[in-house]
C-alpha cells in the first residue's frame, strides 16, 4: 500500500537552512546538508530544498548544494527556487535533483510545465502555489508571498495539472507559520479535484495536525520546517503516532 | 574493468552514480561502447520518456549493445521499462529484452492519482536480487507505466493492480523502482547486485 509522506522542507537563504513565520521573520536553523542527512536517517519520505531568495533576486540556486545533497543522501529531493528556463532544470537535474518546484515562474510563464514534463517527465514537474485566503477566495502569490496575482488557487491547480504537473505543493500563507494546523478545507478540496498527489504545507505544530491533513485534508504528503528543524516534532514519533491512528507510513 | 553506468539522455545518472559511491564503489559513467561491453556490471538508469529515449539509443547504437551485453545488467525505472517489448508511452517499441509490454496506469477511483509516486512495498521477492528479508519493505516508486505480471516478474507491489516491480531473466535484472533513492534498503538491493 502507497504510504503517506513526511517531507521536511528546507528553505535556503545564502547556503543555509530559515524558515520564516508568515514569510517574513527569518531564523537560522542551521546546515542544509546536515538536517538533510539527519531526516534522512530519521525517517523522512522526501526532502524539499527551496531556495527562497533565488526567486525575488533573480538568482540561481547554488548547484553545488545541491550535487553535496544528492552525494550524501538517499532518499528522493526537490529543488526550487530561482527556475527561469528549462536549462536551469536540467542544470539541477544533472546535479542530482529528483524533482523541480516552480512557483512564481510559473504564474508568469505557465509554459514552463508543459516544457519541463515534455523535456523530462512529469514526475520531475512540482508546481508550488503560495496562496491567501482573502475571506471569499484562494488567491496566487508570487516571490514567496510578496505579490499578488489574479489566479485563483482552483483554477490554477486544475490548469498546472493539465498543463502537466506531476505533483502540487499548496502553501497556505493564512496558516504558514502559525502552527495552528494546515488548510484542510482548501486541501480536500485540491485532492477531490485533481488527479495528481498532493502535498501539504503550512500549519504544522503539533502530531494531530499530521493526523487531520491526511485524514480531513486527504493530503498525500506532508511538508513541515520548523517543528523539525527546532526539534519539537522527531519525525520517528510522528512516524508512530500516525501509525497508532491508522494512516498507512513507512 | 568494473561498475559502467551507462551515459545517455536520461536523468537520475548523477543520482545512481552517487549510490554507488556511498556504497564505496567507483563507477564509470560512460557512453563509450567498448568500456561498457568490458565492464563487470552494467547499470542502465532512466528517468525520461519512452520514445524519445529509444529514439536516441538507436541513434548511438546503444539499443544493440545492451540487448548482447552478457554480464549482469540492471536497469532502472525507465531503464526497466526500455528492456521490455513495447511502451505504451510515445508508443514506442523497445529493447525485447523481457517479452511483455508497457502499459498506462488507469484509474480505477479518485484515490488513485498517477504518478504512482511515493514509497510502496514490494512482495513476492525472488532471488538472487532480492532476498527474504526484503519481502514487504518500502522502496520508492516514481511512474505512470508498469509491467503487469508476468513470468519474469522478480518482485510485486500493489498500486491500482499487482504489477512487476522487478523483473529478471538470464543476465538481465530491472526494477521498477529508485533503488538509489530508497534509503538502506534500496543500497541492499544494489548491494545484492554488487555481488551477483
Amino acid at each position: 500500500m502507497l504510504a503517506k509522506r513526511i517531507i521536511p522542507c528546507l528553505d535556503i537563504k545564502d547556503g543555509t537552512t530559515v524558515k520564516g513565520i508568515n514569510f517574513v521573520n527569518l531564523r537560522d536553523a542551521g546546515d542544509p546538508v546536515e538536517l538533510g542527512i539527519k531526516y534522512s536517517k530519521e525517517g523522512a519520505d522526501e526532502l524539499v530544498f527551496l531556495d527562497i531568495t533565488a526567486s525575488h533576486e533573480e538568482r540561481k540556486t547554488f548547484t553545488e548544494l545541491v550535487e553535496r545533497i544528492a552525494l550524501n543522501i538517499s532518499i528522493p529531493f526537490t529543488v526550487g527556487g530561482g527556475i527561469n528556463e528549462l536549462k536551469d532544470v536540467d542544470r539541477l537535474l544533472s546535479a542530482g535533483a529528483d524533482k523541480v518546484s516552480v512557483n512564481s515562474t510559473a504564474l508568469r510563464n505557465p509554459m514552463i510545465i508543459d516544457e519541463i514534463s515534455k523535456n523530462f517527465g512529469s514526475q520531475v514537474c512540482v508546481c508550488a502555489i503560495d496562496a491567501r485566503f482573502d475571506g471569499e477566495k484562494w488567491m496566487c502569490y508570487t516571490s514567496g508571498g510578496r505579490n499578488l496575482t489574479d489566479k485563483e488557487l482552483f483554477s490554477w491547480a486544475k490548469e498546472v495539472e493539465n498543463r502537466g504537473a506531476g505533483e502540487i505543493l499548496f502553501t497556505s500563507m493564512n496558516h504558514d507559520g502559525v502552527k495552528q494546523g494546515y488548510a484542510n478545507e482548501a486541501l480536500c478540496c485540491l485532492s477531490e479535484s485533481l488527479n495528481i498527489p498532493i502535498i501539504a504545507s503550512g500549519g504544522a505544530g503539533n502530531l494531530q495536525h499530521f493526523s487531520d491533513v491526511f485524514k480531513e485534508g486527504k493530503a498525500d504528503a506532508a511538508l513541515a520546517a520548523s517543528v523539525f528543524h527546532f526539534g519539537e516534532i522527531a519525525i520517528k514519533d510522528l512516524k508512530y503516532y500516525l501509525r497508532s491512528e491508522g494512516i498507512n507510513v513507512r | 574493468m568494473g561498475i559502467v553506468i551507462i551515459k545517455y539522455n536520461a536523468g537520475n545518472i548523477f543520482s545512481v552514480d552517487s549510490a554507488m559511491k556511498r556504497l564505496g564503489v567507483d563507477a564509470i559513467v560512460t557512453d563509450d561502447k567498448d568500456l561498457i561491453r568490458k565492464a563487470d556490471k552494467v547499470i542502465f538508469p532512466g528517468v525520461g520518456e519512452a520514445s524519445t529515449t529509444m529514439k536516441y539509443l538507436r541513434e548511438n547504437g546503444l539499443d544493440s549493445l545492451i540487448k548482447d551485453l552478457k554480464q549482469p545488467v540492471l536497469g532502472i525505472c525507465l531503464g526497466m521499462q526500455l528492456m521490455c517489448k513495447h511502451s505504451e508511452e510515445g508508443n514506442a517499441d523497445c529493447l525485447d529484452i523481457f517479452d511483455v509490454n508497457v502499459k498506462r496506469f488507469i484509474p480505477q477511483k479518485h484515490e488513485d492519482k498517477i504518478p504512482h509516486m511515493g514509497w510502496n512495498t514490494i512482495t513476492d521477492v525472488k532471488n538472487p536480487l532480492f532476498d527474504t528479508t526484503l519481502e514487504n519493505q518500502y522502496v520508492y516508486f516514481v511512474h505512470s507505466y508498469y509491467v503487469p505480471i508476468n513470468s519474469n516478474t522478480a518482485a510485486t507491489t500493489d498500486y491500482i493492480l499487482p504489477f512487476s516491480a522487478a523483473l529478471h531473466t538470464q543476465n538481465f535484472y530491472a526494477t521498477q523502482f529508485h533503488p538509489e533513492k530508497s534509503g538502506s534498503v534500496g543500497e541492499h538491493i544494489l548491494t545484492n547486485f554488487l555481488k551477483l
